[in-house]
């Protein structure tokens, strides 16, 4: 008599999972080399790189004329000349969006475009191994930038004052430059959703940079109109409704990926940024006026973190689902 | 019943595909041997590219299975594509990387370790005849090359099954001859099973053991090119056209006086002899017997453009309503 045995649970085998994983590290080298030595990216780059130059020296002869304070070396980040407003850090604001939206708004109907969809997806590998290289690659590709030329700006910035930055300092410029990866990033998962959803790639391009000039030019006008309409502000309104309105402002303009990364980026570049939103005389009395600490900003700004990187993952899990389901036609 | 499994590298069952409306694939029961070459023929929009697509497990089916070596697309994708090369109709290769570094891709794709990939691209490239060319970029080359290094990339790969879609549109007569001939190296030296779609019959005749005919997403005949012919012309006159010098009474007599010959029919210096059976051994014996020089003979309804005419024209007049229907639908 033979005895009956337990049903054997194969696991899967080892050499199957190494064999995705081969898939998609072929993806990610691909996408990398891709990214780097093509043109448009380059000149992306070249664009960026000069606005902040130009912006390091535009806040080295500010601070130079105004005379330093406390965070000099965080100042070089933020403070604006009269000749050009803008600082390091609303350029990564402004500029950031557009390379993460270039880099993505081809990345699946280019493909398809050039039939090579069918081909790649026709090899052993599973379908979102694609989606996922390009995403990590495209994310590997950003940080490197970012992290390459806020270093670059500072050690500059280093030579140009001779101030050497605190730990506090370097903690809080590392953790701006992490922010800005992660905002970069929600853009370059919503173009590689565009990408996926529009056949065409210049409608997905034009999509891409339709939704960046809304947020970045008249998303906040809306809401403040949209704040307006429910609670009207005139000259003698009550503070009540001042404050409503105000708070309605702040939670609505929160909605809006760019207003969150620019509240984020003020409280860790600014240690002098105590509060967010509407702060009345009566609590500011008796407080004592310092800088906070890198783990209060740090406090300050984590639900923004949080929802940064939430969006992003949304907008990936979006385009990951359409496009695990979607039809490849050659 | 394992045997009989083993033998078939492709089968589908009851393989049926709705878009909306339209049956793009219905009821497919398709099944290929190991070792031939299979052609799927009909015209655009018959349902050939859906039914690759549903093999690879790129596109999923509304009803029905397939198997590859016994692996279904939809469940154990990886299987079916490691033990599958495709060649789609307009094989896609990035533009800006060199065919080398397009070769070297799939290679990773495939897991294949450094040293293997770079031989085995190396053998492929010679063995398409690629080698000047493959360190130029891919957007600098010809349709034809294209397609030889797509066949390249098949070889990197080394699949026991092919696919190929339409692999013989837009090349050139010679590039087609040169194409076909590697085709069929492909399964008779190396044994593997070719499955290819295309609407350029006769290009494909004569490499495939078996074709099966797709119109309007069904398959209505399958079989050998001359299984084909044999049950189209069952029941029905041969009809034998002739070509001999010189022509003349005597040969319009001999020829009337073939057993089985009903009906002789004259035009120009062709003649056209419909009869009850195939005549041919005997007719030519007696023909080059008395003299004359036979310059041509061919048994009409043998040739797969005849067949596939045939078959194309039967199903329009059953289903003639039923199309309309259709092809107004799809415009909506």
């Amino acid at each position: 008599m033979a005895k009956p045995q337990l049903p054997q649970v194969k696991p899967p085998s080892i050499d199957n999972l190494l064999q995705a994983n081969k898939g998609l590290t072929a993806v990610i080298k691909k996408e990398i080399s891709d990214h780097i030595s093509g043109k448009r990216f380059l000149i992306l780059v070249a664009l960026v790189v000069i606005a902040c130059l130009a912006s390091l020296y535009i806040a080295a002869t500010a601070i130079r004329d105004a005379g330093t304070d406390n965070f000099a070396f965080l100042k070089m980040f933020t403070v604006a000349g009269s000749k050009l407003p803008f600082s390091f850090t609303a350029f990564v604001s402004f500029l950031g969006p557009l390379i993460g939206l270039i880099m993505g708004f081809d990345a699946i109907s280019g493909e398809r475009d050039r039939g090579t969809l069918s081909h790649v997806l026709s090899q052993p590998i599973y379908r979102d191994a694609l989606i996922n290289g390009k995403f990590i690659a495209g994310v590997a590709v950003l940080a490197m930038v970012i992290f390459g030329l806020g270093l670059v700006t500072g050690a500059l910035g280093i030579l140009i004052f001779g101030v050497p930055p605190t730990l506090s300092e370097f903690l809080r410029i590392i953790t701006f430059l992490l922010l800005s990866v992660v905002y970069i990033s929600f853009w370059l998962a919503l173009s590689l959703l565009f990408s996926i959803v529009f056949r065409q790639t210049t409608t997905s391009a034009l999509a891409g940079i339709a939704l960046w000039l809304f947020f970045s030019l008249f998303a906040m006008f809306l809401v403040g109109m949209i704040a307006d309409a429910i609670f009207p502000v005139t000259d003698n309104s009550p503070a009540s409704q001042i404050i409503k309105n105000a708070r309605l402002n702040q939670w609505l303009g929160r909605l809006c990926p760019n207003y969150l990364y620019d509240e984020a980026t003020v409280t860790l570049m600014n240690p002098s940024v105590r509060a967010l939103g509407v702060v009345t005389l009566e609590q500011i009395l008796g407080a004592i006026e310092a800088p906070l600490t890198y783990g209060q900003s740090l406090l300050l700004i984590w639900p923004h973190v949080v929802g940064l990187i939430a969006a992003t993952l949304i907008c990936f899990a979006i385009a990951y689902y359409l496009f695990m389901r979607q039809e490849i036609r050659a | 019943m394992a045997k009989a499994a083993q033998d078939y590298l492709v089968t589908t069952k009851g393989l049926t595909k709705h878009y909306g409306t339209l049956v793009a694939v219905d009821n497919l029961n398709l099944k290929v041997k190991k070792g031939t070459i299979f052609g799927l023929l009909g015209p655009n929009g018959a349902g050939k590219t859906t039914t690759i697509l549903m093999l690879l497990g790129l596109t999923e089916p509304t009803a029905g299975q397939a198997l590859i070596d016994g692996c279904d697309p939809t469940r154990e994708p990886l299987k079916v594509k490691a033990r599958t090369g495709y060649l789609p109709d307009n094989v896609g290769f990035y533009q800006d990387m060199t065919g080398w570094e397009n070769l070297y891709y799939t290679a990773e794709l495939n897991g294949l370790p450094q040293d293997v990939a770079k031989e085995r691209i190396a053998w492929a490239v010679e063995r398409v005849g690629l080698a000047d060319a493959i360190n130029r970029k891919v957007g600098e080359y010809s349709r034809g090359m294209r397609q030889r290094l797509g066949i390249a990339d098949l070889l990197v790969k080394d699949p026991p099954l092919i696919i190929m879609d339409e692999p013989t549109l837009g090349i050139d007569p010679e590039g087609v001859r040169e194409l076909l001939a590697l085709i069929k190296t492909l399964a008779r030296e190396d044994g593997r099973t070719i499955l290819l779609s295309s609407h350029l019959l006769h290009q494909v005749q004569e490499i495939c053991d078996e074709v099966g005919i797709f119109v309007r997403g069904k398959m209505i005949a399958c079989g050998t090119v001359d299984d084909l012919g044999r049950q189209l012309v069952q029941g029905k006159r041969f009809s034998l056209e002739i070509e001999a010098e010189p022509l003349d009474e005597g040969l319009l007599n001999l020829c009337r006086s073939q057993r089985g010959v009903v009906e002789l029919q004259q035009a120009g210096t062709r003649l056209t002899l419909l009869c009850s059976e195939d005549i041919r051994p005997q007719l030519t014996k007696e023909i080059v017997a008395a003299g004359y020089k036979l310059l041509h003979l061919t048994l009409r309804g043998y040739s797969l453009d005849e067949i596939y005419r045939r078959y194309f024209t039967k199903e329009e007049g059953k289903n003639g309503q039923a199309a309309t229907a259709t092809s107004k639908a799809a415009q909506h």
